[in-house]
């Protein structure tokens, strides 16, 4: 079993150094936060036609900039102060990368967002929206887990993420072709259509950056980079 | 062997040089047609199972009195590398690394059990003769320790105690000695000057050059930076490396980050057991043992 835990990083003989890191990791839990509620408002916004709602999650958008930005230097002064080594430092290095991965899911919350409110706009019955629903549900759960996963140090919880990202994959496979098929049916509906495929596309990307973040967690964890291989061969590098 | 050695030095100049300015060899690996040698560069981390051994330390119990400060040690010191040993004080680091030269054998009521093999030689036989051994096994210590000499006769002691009085190969030893201890810039126009006259990192280094001026195969450095200024201390890393083409270099230091930017393998120790052993990059980014981890990220286990 991993010898690293939450607990690793407030066990260090410096106060300081504590301080760092638990800091460190409350500030990307609530950006973390922030995202996930853009990614909620954004899908809500959507399927409510609430173009304000919608408006808000825009504008969220530059705090979740900062956000990015302020980790980032906290990370760098980590590294220069601490020179940290072993779980600490594959702490500091999974925060830089998954920091990344939370802006991009910012930005396809905010997409989101951006659609919901010209699909408003256009202001027919839409089709798409209980693949959209089904999908956001999905994809929201992953986010928390990935969160929760960061939180506790779980990489059993990272691990199942990595395999519901490949189910969300096949739903977004089969949302496209009977969204197709809608089009076929009515190309009247093709633009309105056309956009539910790209909020689809952009539910899509945040799994795929949910199961970055848990790839992350799982190094974190238990020192082990387990990015581009199979499911199959991740598992056999973890020793399930 | 003087010459040779010398030589030897200038062709891995020249060969530096053309390696750098011809960086794109015909048959470099590419993809897309971009020479991508580089990246295959570093990537592979070396196994102590594929490595030369220089020393092996077979269940090695030490012993001061009714205290035992070594509870049988085994591992392996490979050949041409670095190793490091790291652990708090106490812990049996320095101990284990004066075994490797018998410098224990003057401590009183010390007792040694197990063995210490030089190139399948038992170093603790009784008709080793410890002053060849310690030729062998060299040693520098935390204070640089000159003796009251110019700094010539410092490097050329060795040499004069071994009987070798001949002017040329004294010159030439003492040159290669102080530019392999990357000295010689800084000295060589006071060679006659007192060794006592220079800093505290050129009397070390003045040391690592007397010391490899009798071409030992093992150099044990007892945390051979830590009374020297930051600067110094990177001069002395930058020297190891160097030095590691020749030799076998041991390093206790205290300083964790030393150990991780200097060595190849990595020993920890902790109340006079070896705790963890193994490529360093491995043991600094993802140690196996919760104690190495404990010491090394600087909690209190």
């Amino acid at each position: 079993m991993s010898i690293t835990t939450k607990e690793s990083h407030t066990q260090h003989i410096s106060q300081q150094f504590n301080s760092e890191l638990t800091e460190l990791r409350n500030h990307i839990l609530s950006m973390g936060g922030v995202v996930t509620k853009q990614l909620a408002d954004s899908v809500d916004a959507l399927l409510e036609g609430d173009t304000q709602l919608a408006e808000q999650v825009r504008q969220i958008e530059e705090d979740v900039d900062d956000m990015e930005r302020a980790i980032d230097v906290e990370c760098t002064q980590v590294i220069a102060r601490r020179q940290p080594a072993a779980s600490d430092l594959r702490l500091v290095v999974s925060v830089i990368k998954m920091v990344a991965d939370l802006e991009r899911i910012g930005d396809e919350a905010t997409k989101i967002a951006r659609f919901a409110v010209e699909l408003a706009e256009e202001g027919k019955s839409p089709r798409g929206y209980i693949e959209v629903r089904h999908i956001s549900d999905h994809v929201k759960r992953m986010m928390n887990n990935a969160l929760d996963s960061f939180a506790r140090f779980d990489d059993e919880m990272a691990l199942q993420i990595i395999k519901e990202d490949e189910e969300v994959d096949v739903e977004y496979r089969s949302a496209i072709r009977s969204l197709m098929t809608f089009m076929m049916e009515d190309p009247r509906s093709i633009s309105q259509v056309h956009n539910v495929l790209w909020v689809l596309r952009a539910l899509e990307r945040i799994g795929d950056h949910a199961a970055n973040i848990a790839e992350h967690v799982i190094f974190m964890v238990r020192g082990k980079d387990i990015r581009h291989m199979s499911l199959t061969d991740a598992e056999k590098a973890l020793n399930r | 062997m003087t010459t040779e050695l010398l030589n030897r030095d200038d062709a891995m100049q020249d060969d530096t040089q053309t390696t750098a300015m011809n960086n794109t060899p015909e048959n470099a690996p590419r993809t897309h047609g971009i020479d991508i040698s580089a990246l295959e560069r570093g990537t592979t981390m070396s196994r102590i199972e594929d490595e030369e051994i220089s020393l092996r330390v077979n269940d090695l119990r030490l012993s001061y009195g009714e205290k035992e400060a070594l509870h049988g040690i085994n591992m392996v010191i490979p050949k041409k590398r670095v190793t490091a040993f790291i652990g708090p004080s106490g812990c049996g680091k320095s101990t284990l690394l004066r075994c490797f030269n018998r410098m224990n054998d003057l401590v009183d009521g010390c007792e040694i059990k197990g063995e210490i093999l030089l190139e399948d030689m038992d170093i603790y036989q009784r008709k080793v003769e410890v002053a060849e051994l310690r030729r062998r096994v060299g040693m520098v210590f935390q204070k640089p320790n000159p003796f009251p000499k110019t700094i010539y006769e410092n490097v050329a002691y060795g040499l004069r105690i071994q009987g070798i009085n001949k002017k040329r190969v004294l010159d030439e030893t003492v040159e290669w000695s102080l530019r392999s201890a990357a000295l010689w810039d800084e000295v060589k126009d006071r060679l006659n000057d007192s060794a006592l006259g220079l800093s505290g990192g050129q009397q070390q280094r003045l040391v690592i050059a007397r010391t490899v001026a009798v071409k030992p195969e093992v150099l044990l450095l007892d945390e051979p930076a830590s009374a020297l200024d930051p600067l110094s201390t990177l001069k002395i890393e930058e020297l190891i490396q160097q030095l590691k083409n020749d030799f076998t270099i041991v390093i206790v230091t205290h300083n964790m980050q030393q150990a991780a930017r200097v060595s190849d393998y990595t020993a920890f120790m902790y109340m006079g057991d070896l705790i963890e052993f193994g490529n360093t990059d491995a043991l600094f980014t993802n140690p196996s043992k919760k104690q190495t981890e404990d010491y090394i990220t600087g909690r209190y286990g």
